[in-house]
């Protein structure tokens, strides 16, 4: 079981300069995909979620096209074959 | 000898030059380019300088980077340099303050930070400890942000001592005399005119610099008034007779002459634009009795302010000022502040400025 991960492009150098990433996980949810993510990435995974834990605030995800934060957040399930994009918002100036 | 000039601005870190003792100066490409550098300091002690940075990646956080070769390659600790313990429950917002400690404390750095925090390092600057004994203080809570932010945004530790005075906004001048383990408010005469009534501890302190030739000696620069202390903090008088307004960001004491000090004053806390559009420096030789001003090389027809962190001065004879506004125009002064000439124009918004002199 895996689930793909989809950087932008300004990430993909703390991913082996790969954009897509594919995550061996057992099912679950977002957060352990991200605690995956950190033990391979740890800097790629610093730049999505904070050391609270939380995902930073310009940070967007989506699952399988839908953005986390009107789902579950964090705790969004994920299943075998699921896509998970992060994207920056549209913020600064 | 190299005079070497780190410029911290909103979108970058640019570095400049200068080979003919501070006459003329060469101006690099963009160094980090996009991120925010709200804190750049260049530390001397070792080999090489060290150029660290307090970065803002924008979308994706804060971070402390590091430069061994003024600037050509980037190093950043793979967990964070700085990174709250998991029970803190806090997340770094913005690093405001990098400070090299003293030639015997060799790797020894220090971070203000926002969240109000201190930090220190002991591996010069690749990662810090959080300083329990301010991060535990029972005021804390209490620490108001000002309207830049809830931060530490100034450090001085005493080379002679284990004493380290820090400043916040608005949380005011707190001294630790153990090396950061006990924390003691030291505001006493610092006017807060945003409260009722002059508090223990709250008020806006802009930022505090140490003079010359007495560690017990300090000038602060408030939001509204300039203050000096003889005895560390432990009573504050106004020294701001003389100046145009007392209102500013910055002030810096010389590194080398007892009673020298500077500052650049904005007309008021609801008016932050020099007076009457002329940006100009004060000086003052006596410790704040009586100012001069100088303006040659500064520009009229002027709005922009210069913050807190964006005045240094470096260690030549004569003292060298540097300064960068908001409008991303850099001045220096190979006079101690009587005359100006242009670094750099049309940078974004300086952030902090921080000069070294390079063998």
């Amino acid at each position: 079981m895996s689930v793909q991960v989809v950087l932008p492009g300004v990430l993909a150098d703390l991913a082996g300069g790969h954009r897509k990433l594919e995550v061996p996980l057992g099912g679950g949810t977002l957060a352990d995909l991200l605690d995956a993510l950190a033990a391979d990435h740890p800097m790629l995974a610093r730049r999505i979620r904070d050391e609270t834990g939380q995902l930073r605030r310009f940070v967007n995800v989506y699952v399988d096209g839908d953005d986390v934060r009107f789902e579950r957040g964090l705790d969004t399930t994920l299943r075998d074959g699921t896509q998970v994009q992060v994207l920056p918002s549209i913020a600064g100036g | 000898m190299t005079d070497l000039l780190a410029i911290g601005t909103r979108k970058g870190l640019w570095l400049a030059r200068s080979d003919d003792d501070r006459r003329s100066w060469t101006l690099s490409e963009p160094y980090l380019l996009a991120q925010e550098v709200a804190a750049v300091s260049i530390d001397t002690r070792r080999p090489a300088p060290r150029l660290l940075a307090g970065i803002q990646y924008g979308h994706w956080g804060p971070t402390v980077m590091w430069s061994d070769d003024l600037g050509a390659s980037w190093q950043e600790t793979e967990q964070g340099a700085i990174r709250f313990p998991e029970e803190a429950g806090a997340a770094l917002a913005r690093v405001w303050q990098l400070r090299p400690d003293s030639p015997e404390r060799a790797d020894v750095v220090w971070a203000g930070c926002e969240p109000h925090s201190l930090w220190r390092s002991t591996d010069g600057g690749c990662s810090f400890e959080l300083v329990r004994g301010l991060w535990d203080h029972p005021h804390r809570p209490t620490w108001e942000p000002g309207g830049g932010g809830a931060a530490v945004h100034t450090v001085l530790p005493d080379p002679g001592s284990d004493r380290v005075v820090i400043a916040m906004s608005a949380g005011g001048v707190y001294v630790s005399e153990d090396g950061g383990n006990g924390w003691t408010p030291r505001n006493r005469g610092i006017s807060a005119g945003f409260l009722p009534e002059e508090p223990e501890y709250g008020q806006c302190v802009h930022k505090v610099a140490i003079d010359a030739g007495d560690p017990e000696r300090m000038y602060a620069q408030n939001h509204g008034g300039v203050f000096r202390t003889d005895d560390c903090g432990k009573q504050w008088t106004s020294i701001a007779g003389g100046l145009p307004a007392d209102f500013g960001f910055p002030i810096v004491a010389s590194p080398r002459t007892p009673g020298t000090a500077w500052v650049i004053p904005l007309v008021a806390d609801m008016q932050r634009v020099p007076p009457d559009g002329r940006l100009r420096v004060h000086r003052t030789r006596d410790a704040g009795e009586t100012w001069s001003e100088f303006g040659a090389g500064l520009p009229d027809g002027t709005w922009a302010s210069v913050l807190r962190d964006a005045f240094c001065a470096d260690t030549g004879d004569p003292t060298g000022l540097y300064l960068g506004t908001r409008d991303g125009c850099v001045y220096a002064s190979a006079d101690e502040g009587e005359t100006f000439t242009t670094v750099a124009e049309h940078l974004p918004d300086v952030l902090t400025v921080r000069a070294a002199r390079l063998p």
